[in-house]
């Protein structure tokens, strides 16, 4: 590992960019940039002329860093991608997780394969906090719904709460359902009643 | 017949067409094959997920399979293409300020492509003396016709594209953006993006790609070589598909059913109007409505343009060694020659002889220069740079 690798974020969802480079510090590399902006991605990049670019593979501007491939009086650095024919599986984990690296061109494969590997683990946990996220927010719609079904079943049947929702997942169980889908039906039949 | 199931990449540009047609109006299920389109961002992504096999085939740029093939700037993954998925449908884009400076500049019609590219030489210089940045075009990838078809318009003219202007890669979904907050002066980008900018009154199309070269090669649907060899029947019943679907597309009476296609969010996304005008050839032009019409502004089974030309093939690798991507040796033009498969395209479907009735006798049509001679690609290099240096 070599902490004065200079390493470029190009991610356009912050809340990743700031997981990955939070990341990389962590791991002891001191110089993370992140441009969030697209707006003349080149001129940026080469302003500050990275050893390392990370870039997620939803990024339409991927196919603006292909052109620092080209050879052009522009180019200070020729640059390459992290990737190479005896290299699979490296490319096949990062495509999974959904990032993309390039580095310069004679800078040793070995040096940037720790970067490669953290990215591809910290792009998971980004996933993996959005699913949680997803589940949490399902969640609270779901008590909600059940809130509603069980007032409703209060009301009209004229039991308590604690019989309501013991209705809700009696009939759940027996109709093979789950409760929050029973406490929907409840709710929107009771709309189209009112 | 098994039923196979097939992952294939596309961009959202109305030349995936025959590809989204063949899909969603039932031909490859016909064939007993069961795909799954993805749309992608990039044609890097397309590329990579092509060459490591997460795409069993793709809706790729021509020349991207062949620097694929050839190992140019990437990873060599030697590529093949059984059918074409279209032929032009390109536009160059310009913003009012450059549309009126070239005008101004011009020494008759700048409809003329010549007359427009010398136009832009005087343009470009006065910039230059004036001290000003220069001109700067977006383009959609460094191997594309786009790169190409602007580089030989403008060196028609007398403009050296790396010296003159400023060439960059933008993705087409941001081009029109570009040209609004002025980041470029002009794009050259396929439909519907050309359409866009000028329904936002922000753009002139200048050219159609067919005026710059009559016939040259768009898209491709591409496989690796390797899968083409491991699943040759599965592959002939994809071609057989996209003829169909490509015969479909071209019949005006289905028009209305494709563009209804095409259009949808999860396909191109945008008006059907806008799908309908890059497939009837009549496009609004300027801002005030102006329409002019072309009957080869794209085209996608006509005129045999399904049906792979290696001519084509070699005219794209003579544009990569003209600008410097690609040193020129027959081995390299026979790899390339190579990637273009008429004969899987043959015989996958018995459809008669090609149709190049009235077609460009070299086949290419470019609008200056020499006939294009594959057999002699340094002396047709020569003879522009005899030109250049006049």
């Amino acid at each position: 590992m070599d902490p004065s690798l200079k390493i470029v974020i190009v991610d356009e969802n912050p809340v990743r960019a700031a997981i990955l480079a939070d990341g990389l510090r962590e791991a002891g590399f001191t110089q993370v940039l992140r441009l969030d902006e697209t707006a003349n991605l080149l001129a940026h990049i080469y302003t500050i002329d990275p050893d390392v670019i990370l870039i997620d593979l939803e990024n339409p501007s991927r196919d603006v860093l292909e052109q620092m491939f080209q050879v052009s009086r522009a180019v200070k650095r020729p640059i390459a991608m992290f990737v190479d024919q005896s290299d699979s599986a490296s490319i096949q984990a990062s495509v999974d997780a959904g990032v993309s690296a390039y580095i310069v061109n004679g800078l040793h494969k070995e040096r940037v394969k720790h970067i490669l590997d953290l990215c591809v683990s910290r792009f998971y946990a980004f996933s993996r906090l959005q699913n949680e996220l997803e589940k949490t927010k399902t969640a609270l719609e779901e008590r909600k719904v059940i809130d509603r079904a069980k007032g409703i079943l209060m009301k009209v049947k004229n039991i308590p709460e604690e019989d309501a929702y013991a209705l809700l997942r009696k009939t759940a169980m027996n109709e093979n359902r789950k409760i929050a889908e029973v406490a929907q039906s409840v709710v929107t039949a009771a709309e189209l009643l009112r | 017949m098994s039923e196979d199931r097939l992952r294939i990449g596309f961009i959202p540009l109305c030349d995936a067409a025959a590809l989204i047609v063949a899909v969603d109006r039932g031909f490859t299920a016909a064939e007993g094959l069961d795909v799954e389109l993805v749309r992608e961002v990039s044609w890097s992504n397309v590329r990579d997920k092509l060459n490591i096999g997460i795409f069993d085939a793709a809706h790729l740029l021509a020349p991207v399979a062949i620097a694929s093939s050839l190992g140019l700037g990437h990873v060599k993954v030697p590529i093949i293409a059984p059918l074409a998925l279209g032929v032009n449908g390109n536009a160059i884009t310009v913003s009012p300020p450059l549309h009126a400076a070239l005008a101004a500049a011009a020494d008759g019609d700048i409809l003329d492509p010549l007359v427009s590219a010398r136009a832009l030489a005087r343009v470009a210089a006065q910039r230059k003396a004036k001290g000003e940045d220069p001109l700067t075009f977006g383009m959609t990838f460094p191997f594309s016709s786009h790169n190409y078809g602007l580089r030989f318009w403008m060196a028609a003219g007398g403009v050296n594209p790396d010296e003159d202007v400023r060439l960059v890669v933008l993705p087409p979904p941001y081009m029109v953006e570009s040209l609004a907050n002025k980041q470029v002066d002009a794009f050259c980008v396929g439909a519907p993006w050309n359409s866009v900018a000028v329904d936002l009154g922000i753009g002139f199309i200048l050219h159609f790609g067919s005026e710059i070269l009559q016939r040259a090669t768009e898209k491709l649907l591409a496989v690796r070589s390797r899968w083409a060899h491991e699943n040759a029947e599965t592959l002939a019943r994809l071609v057989r598909a996209h003829r169909r679907a490509a015969a479909f597309v071209e019949d005006t009476a289905n028009r209305d059913e494709v563009t209804a296609i095409l259009a949808s969010p999860n396909r191109i996304g945008v008006e059907s109007e806008v799908v309908r005008r890059s497939l009837d050839g009549r496009i609004k032009i300027a801002p005030d409505g102006t329409v002019r019409s072309s009957g080869r502004y794209l085209l996608v089974g006509r005129k045999s343009a399904d049906r792979p030309d290696d001519v084509q093939a070699a005219w794209l690798y003579a544009q990569m060694v003209r600008w410097g991507q690609a040193p020129l040796s027959a081995e390299m033009l026979a790899a390339a020659k190579a990637v273009f498969r008429p004969d899987l395209f043959d015989a996958a479907l018995d459809g008669g002889k090609p149709d190049l009735a009235g077609e460009p006798i070299d086949r290419i049509g470019a609008f200056a220069g020499p006939p294009f001679e594959a057999a002699d690609i340094a002396g047709y290099l020569a003879a522009w740079q005899a030109r250049a240096k006049r």
